[in-house]
């Protein structure tokens, strides 16, 4: 069976679960805000030909908790990136926070996400299309174990704009080889996920045929 | 010239006191100049650069009978370098500072992304300001250049994929050691209008000498410009709802670190009473390129 690879993203340990073997293309999971990587395989994902991984964001699970704060989306989309370093071209599923970050990196890495699959989850809205009114977070001293409370108060607040969101989907379509390269099984519908489906190269898809669509692709 | 010379400035004078405070476990370096009993007032530096800028500045304030207090921001200077960067943690670790000096109301000066800062602070915590003096920190609010949305995606797409191939990188990078000369002609390549001499006194206050060379001490994981989520408009318009007394400067010629925002683009954004004072033949450093006639007018708004 698979194990945990300890990854380096700046000054952060991130882990990097196996959680099943197999020849091909790795699919790689990425978890909503204050979840942590399944310490099993999932039944939805068995049928994935190739291996499949699950990343703790920074903050999270077994990865590092910082002093401090100071999340941000796209510290989480580095955070993708140092698993992509390490697994090279994945496909990604993402749960809530992480179906945003999932969306970034198939933006920012367009060559080396092959299929991304948004869904539900913890965290999917952020901090809405525009910014709250400004506010100066403060969080209980000394938390030790995960998630980290700076970032469940950081990334329910951060805003994602609509025209921000379409651009790193129109990224991904323009980069990838796939015609579809990101497919929505979320039901759930914050204004950055709706600019998401307006653009052309995106559809809603069941995970099942959604994952049956990439592992071919 | 030698490199282990003390290295001083005309008017130069590093500060009075300094001391450390931590900030939900960051710790932060805190400078003052000027007497202790005084009425203090808060000078926030700008990216990229360190409290030790404000030595020439700040010892003007100090004698117009200021407590003048700063920091570095984290990773800046001789604040830790953190796991994390984000303005929101910029604003946190200010909040810190300002609780170890008074729970009052304060008079604050912030330069360029310090002025920022405090513009969202303002919104955030007005309790926490008596009066605001931003120096060529204030966004301008135009949209971004009129490109074709193709050609926009494009420069987004080596954007990020600069940023991340730094990320990638990142972990364990040190920054480049050189002799005082070297790291003063590297910085000018983000002040160019700064004398080499000015230059080689930040040096020996903002880098460190290790057996090989100085080096910088900015956290080597910070990277410039970038990009985000964020719009300039929506801190502007943080600046029309200012509540206390507002004094903005603004350097006419623009310089890669400045912002390119021009006096009549604020109007429709000052707030009742605010107003903005340009600088001509002066770049984005306002308050080194010109520190006695910014001095006497900080003075004379907070009088």
């Amino acid at each position: 069976m698979t194990a945990t690879t300890t990854l380096r993203h700046g000054a952060v340990e991130l882990a990097l679960h196996g959680l099943k073997d197999g020849d091909g293309r790795p699919l790689l999971l990425l978890h909503g805000l204050g979840e942590r990587s399944p310490s099993s395989l999932p039944d939805s994902y068995a049928a994935w030909p190739g291996p499949v991984h699950a990343l703790d964001f920074t903050g999270h699970g077994e990865s590092t908790i910082p002093k401090g704060g100071g999340y941000t989306a796209e510290l989480l989309m580095g955070d993708a990136d140092a698993a992509l370093a390490e697994l090279g071209t994945v496909t990604i599923v993402g749960r809530g926070l992480g179906a945003y970050v999932a969306l970034l990196i198939a933006g920012g890495r367009p060559d080396q996400v092959r299929g991304a699959i948004l869904c539900d989850g913890p965290g999917l809205a952020g901090g809405g299309s525009t910014p709250a009114s400004p506010h100066v977070v403060a969080v209980a001293a000394g938390a030790t174990a995960p998630p980290d409370p700076w970032a469940l108060a950081e990334l329910t607040r951060d805003p994602r704009p609509p025209d921000y969101a379409g651009a790193f989907l129109r990224q991904a379509v323009m980069w990838s080889d796939l015609d579809e390269p990101v497919l929505v099984c979320a039901v759930g519908r914050p204004g950055w996920l709706e600019a998401v489906l307006a653009e052309p190269g995106v559809r809603t898809a069941p995970l099942p045929d959604a994952l049956a669509r990439f592992a071919v692709a | 010239m030698p490199d282990d010379e003390a290295v001083t400035y005309p008017g130069a004078r590093r500060p009075d006191r300094t001391r450390t405070v931590s900030a939900s476990g960051v710790d932060i370096a805190v400078y003052e100049w000027g007497d202790e009993s005084s009425r203090p007032l808060l000078l926030a530096h700008g990216g990229f650069d360190f409290a030790g800028t404000f030595d020439v500045f700040a010892p003007l304030l100090a004698a117009g009978g200021w407590r003048v207090v700063s920091w570095d921001h984290r990773g800046h200077g001789d604040s830790e370098h953190a796991a994390l960067y984000s303005w929101d943690a910029d604003i946190r670790d200010a909040v810190a500072v300002f609780d170890s000096v008074t729970r009052e109301a304060v008079p604050v000066v912030g330069h360029s992304k310090g002025g920022a800062l405090m513009l969202q602070l303002a919104d955030a915590a007005p309790h926490r300001l008596r009066a605001l003096v931003n120096i060529d920190g204030m966004p301008s609010p135009r949209p971004h250049p009129d490109v074709a949305s193709h050609e926009r995606t494009k420069l987004m797409r080596d954007e990020i994929g600069g940023w991340l191939d730094f990320r990638r990188g990142s972990a364990g990078a040190e920054r480049k050691p050189g002799t005082i000369d070297d790291l003063a002609r590297r910085r000018s390549r983000m002040n160019p209008r700064l004398s080499h001499e000015w230059l080689r006194y930040l040096v020996t206050v903002g880098a460190r000498h290790d057996d090989d060379g100085w080096r910088w001490k900015i956290d080597p994981k910070l990277r410039m410009g970038g990009f985000g989520p964020w719009r300039n408009a929506w801190s502007i318009e943080r600046l029309a709802g200012l509540g206390v007394p507002m004094l903005g400067m603004l350097g006419l010629v623009p310089e890669q670190m400045g912002w390119g925002t021009v006096p009549d683009e604020l109007e429709p954004y000052l707030p009742p009473g605010g107003r903005v004072v340009p600088f001509e033949d002066t770049g984005h450093f306002v308050h080194i390129e010109r520190p006695a006639e910014v001095a006497a007018l900080v003075l004379e708004f907070l009088s």
